[in-house]
């Protein structure tokens, strides 16, 4: 596609995209959104930029494989899972740690294993659909 | 046949030092344990992993898994010392190590699981890093060969070993090993017999018994160290290590008592035959294994104290001299060029230190008084005599015994003594990191024998105690027994020993004729692989087409039909249509979406029938909307736009459908479509029918926000209540994204064969 509408105007888009899928992955806990829906939002912002600049430049701007980053997401996801096992409690039980606070109420905000779990589901959702994206592009 | 080595080349590697180093570590981690658990008994480590399936992480250290624990790291160790000076300067060596060192932990936690399914998935680890053992030199077909050969009998047993396991899970209600021999032996259980079966599966394919034993002697096509140490305490004593394991929850019936009895006692004297047979030393050695194995599975099928104290020495004298002979032959092979048994002789006088390892490691191979081989034969002639069918174990067991003996002449013997041979090179002493291991194996040997109440108190009675479920009596190791019949047994044992060490090149001439004659199993083996791959290629001739049309046909109709059954043969009342509260927005959706399927249907362009099927999509996500579900319909969208943009970059290069060409398969289409479309609709109106069950949702909706800190439902399920499922899917979402990638990179590749005969069809 040589549409220099589109391309010039997808670089703005792109930046939106993005942004608004780390957004949804990080609201997901209370709000719609999440790990999964994150995951593709970020997978469309670089298709739509693949599609504007062509898949070698989309790729540079991913600067790692789709493959690597989908790898490394379920390596997080594990990780989360793991974090319990040191405190004597079942595999992939939510670990909190709150901030400021003892409790949700009095705490600043928590860091969790849980949006670090998401976190892995957003890596390898966006690394999955993109190794096949990209892989389809360049094969046509 | 030695593996390169360079003697100049260094052999302190990183490597090879830190998996020596941990090694040596965790054997001095465990020997603290010796003399805690005979005092205090098992000591236990316990994570709970995933118990609402009861999958725990359990460790369990009583004397059977300290012994074991004990001769893995120790025995491992000095393998791991020796492999690094053995294969010095090989390029893989790297490599080498790290198989090595994660078959030691792998075995290591087999022996220490007390939880049935974590005891699996180390057995199963230790078949995989043996594969890769057995095929270090994978340049080598034979070696290639005889490692597919290991792996596939040994996780074929694995396979039925887990499902021995998953059945005694769901009959005892634990998979706790130390609970399930708490609680006694099973068998009185209508499906023990099953049980046992499985297991014993299981147990004798890794431990290599006649009819499984074939793949043994074929895996020294690994390097020396790697057999010496497989076939000495590890791998191949597993499945001895599941018997005396689950002794006390298995044992108890006679169908243990003469199937272990009788393949016990047949692989063993048919091994200690089979070793007499061969010239090559390393293959003798392993046909010895065979022989160690077999008596070991025999003695574990009595249940007195005296068999099992038989089975528990014979294992602990069995893994020192063999570890010790399998590395004096190493050192032959490495120093002299050749492992042939009739060349080989005289080599004391140029390896003196050699030599007297392996004189050593022989006698207590031979059993001669103060070795603890020689107690360890008393004890099992005592244990014999206590046994059901104990005229069979005795005669069984003194035609091994025997052939041990003159076996061990001739490999402890004649090499260093005998007249000596045409030799490729002119043999000299082993370096000191290669002589270390033989010579400490031999000395602790000789001192298990010299102070046998010592070897008794801390390592075969906790071990013993540990297989009977109960302390026993001890006692029973000495090495003066006084005038009984064991010691007239053991005395018959020698003449008849050295009977066959005089007439044993005439007898393995004998030997050689009437292996030509009989079946040979390995040969069976290629035979049934060969079958085997003819069946599935046949098969797959006929199942894959390559047609993607067939493989949704079929998919969709296997799944019509089994519901379609389903429904049939579970009537219930006929559904109620109820039109009741549904709105203009509501049809008017359903009007969207049946506009979209009747487009994908009729049109001749594929981007129109795509899009065609987005408007189907983002229908069935305003239906999501519609009832309030936003998180699914947000995913519905996304995924329906991003099947579009990826299939209509895909598609932009593709001919137009072409409707006038063959149009046979149409009306079936049709057909599969309705009846695909018909069940669905029974099924989920069969299913709004029933009243809403709410237990989940109530629970849900109450926990959510509580346990989870989360007021999203649909993502606490996902990342709290139910990550394991989560994670499941995130992997089959990456095993799907790679399984397209190298559809996608790996069809360009190929010659583009299929072109031609395309282009024929449309002219035609």
């Amino acid at each position: 596609m040589n549409s220099i509408i589109f391309s010039a105007g997808a670089r703005i888009l792109v930046a939106l995209l993005f942004i608004f899928s780390l957004f949804m992955l990080l609201r997901g806990h209370h709000l719609p959104g999440g790990g999964f829906i994150g995951g593709l939002l970020g997978a469309v912002a670089f298709i739509v930029y693949s599609l504007a600049c062509g898949p070698a430049e989309a790729k540079s701007a991913l600067r790692a494989s789709p493959e690597g980053i989908a790898a490394v997401g379920l390596g997080i996801a594990l990780v989360a899972g793991f974090v319990a096992f040191f405190f004597g409690q079942p595999f992939f039980t939510g670990q909190w740690y709150w901030v400021g606070g003892d409790s949700y109420e009095t705490s600043i905000f928590s860091l969790n294993t849980v949006l670090v779990f998401d976190i892995g589901v957003y890596l390898v959702v966006l690394g999955s659909i993109l190794s096949i994206a990209y892989a389809f592009e360049e094969e046509t | 046949m030695a593996e390169p080595s360079d003697p100049n080349a260094p052999w302190v590697t990183p490597a090879g030092m830190i998996t020596v180093a941990l090694t040596g570590a965790l054997f001095l981690f465990f020997l603290q344990y010796l003399p805690v658990v005979p005092r205090d008994g098992a000591v236990q480590w316990v994570w709970d992993w995933i118990p609402s399936l009861q999958v725990r992480l359990s460790f369990w250290l009583d004397g059977l898994s300290l012994m074991f624990a004990l001769l893995i790291t120790g025995i491992g160790t000095l393998v791991m010392l020796y492999a690094a000076r053995y294969l010095a300067g090989h390029p893989q060596y790297n490599r080498f190590a790290l198989y090595l060192f994660s078959f030691m932990l792998s075995m290591l936690g087999l022996v220490l699981a007390d939880n049935l399914i974590a005891l699996f998935v180390f057995w199963e680890l230790t078949t995989f890093t043996s594969y890769l053992l057995i095929g270090f030199s994978h340049t080598d077909p034979k070696s290639r060969r005889n490692a597919l050969q290991a792996l596939l009998l040994t996780a074929a047993g694995g396979l039925a070993l887990l499902a021995g396991f998953i059945l005694i899970g769901i009959t005892q209600g634990t998979f706790e090993l130390s609970q399930l021999n708490a609680a006694g032996s099973m068998a009185e259980h209508p499906i023990y017999l099953g049980i046992l079966v499985l297991v014993l599966l299981g147990a004798f394919t890794k431990s290599a018994q006649v009819p499984f034993h074939f793949w043994l002697p074929n895996a020294m096509a690994a390097p020396t160290p790697v057999s010496a140490y497989l076939h000495s305490a590890t791998m191949v004593k597993a499945g001895v290590y599941l018997l005396a394991r689950m002794h006390p929850s298995l044992s108890g019936s006679d169908v243990w008592v003469y199937t272990l009895t009788i393949f016990g006692a047949v692989t063993a004297v048919f091994a200690s035959f089979m070793a007499l047979r061969q010239t090559d030393l390393k293959q003798t050695l392993a046909y010895t294994t065979l022989m160690a194995l077999g008596t070991l599975v025999m003695f574990l099928a009595g249940s007195s104290g005296y068999a099992i104290t038989a089975a528990m020495t014979f294992l602990l004298v069995h893994s020192l001299y063999k570890a010790g002979l399998f590395l004096v032959i190493g050192i032959i092979d490495h120093e002299t060029g050749t492992r042939d048994a009739n060349v080989l002789g005289g080599l004391a006088r140029a390896m003196p230190v050699t030599a007297v390892a392996a004189g050593l490691s022989g006698l207590a191979m031979a059993g001669i008084p103060p070795f603890l081989g020689f107690i360890a034969k008393e004890v099992a002639y005592a244990g014999a005599l206590t046994m059901a069918i104990s005229w069979f174990v005795v005669i069984m067991g003194m035609a091994a015994f025997a052939l041990m003996f003159a076996v061990a002449l001739i490999v402890a013997w004649k090499p260093f003594f005998g007249p000596q041979g045409k030799l490729p090179r002119t043999p000299h002493e082993g370096p000191w990191a290669m002589v270390l291991g033989p010579i400490t194996l031999t000395i602790l040997g000789l001192l298990a024998g010299l102070l046998p109440g010592v070897t008794a108190y801390y390592l075969v009675e906790p071990a013993v105690a540990a297989v009977m479920g109960a302390p026993d009596v001890g006692g029973r190791l000495k090495l003066w027994a006084g005038f009984n019949l064991p010691l007239l047994l053991s005395v018959l044992t020698f003449a008849l020993g050295f009977v066959l060490y005089k007439v044993h090149a005439r007898l393995r001439a004998m030997l050689a004729d009437l292996e030509a004659r009989a079946i040979d199993m390995d040969a069976s083996w290629d035979v049934f692989l060969d079958r085997f791959m003819a069946v599935a290629k046949a098969q797959t001739r006929v199942i894959q087409t390559g047609v993607l049309r067939h493989y949704m046909f079929a998919t969709f109709a296997v799944f019509a039909l089994t519901v379609l059954g389903t429904l049939i043969l579970r009537p219930a009342a006929a559904p109620v249509l109820d039109f009741t509260g549904i709105g203009f927005v509501e049809w008017g959706i359903a009007a969207l979406i049946i506009a979209g399927t009747v487009l994908v249907v009729l049109t001749s362009s594929r981007i129109a029938a795509l899009v065609g099927l987005g408007v189907v999509g983002i229908g069935v996500a305003l239906i999501f909307i519609a009832y309030s579900a936003p998180d699914v319909a947000i995913t519905q969208i996304l995924v329906e736009l991003l099947v579009v943009v990826l299939l209509a970059v895909a598609l932009l290069k593709m001919p137009h459908l072409d409707r006038t060409g063959t149009q046979t398969h149409r009306p079936f289409d049709l057909g599969l479509s309705v009846l695909v479309g018909g069940v669905t609709t029974w099924v989920l109106l069969r299913v709004t029918n029933l009243p809403f069950d709410r237990r989940l949702t109530d629970f849900f909706e109450a926990s959510s926000w509580t346990e989870a800190f989360g007021r999203n439902i649909v993502n606490v399920i996902l990342v709290d209540f139910r990550t394991l499922d989560t994670f499941g899917e995130i992997a089959v979402v990456i095993v799907a994204a790679l399984g397209a990638f190298a559809l996608l990179k790996g069809g360009a590749k190929q010659p583009q064969d299929d072109t031609p005969a395309a282009t024929k069809e449309d002219r035609g």
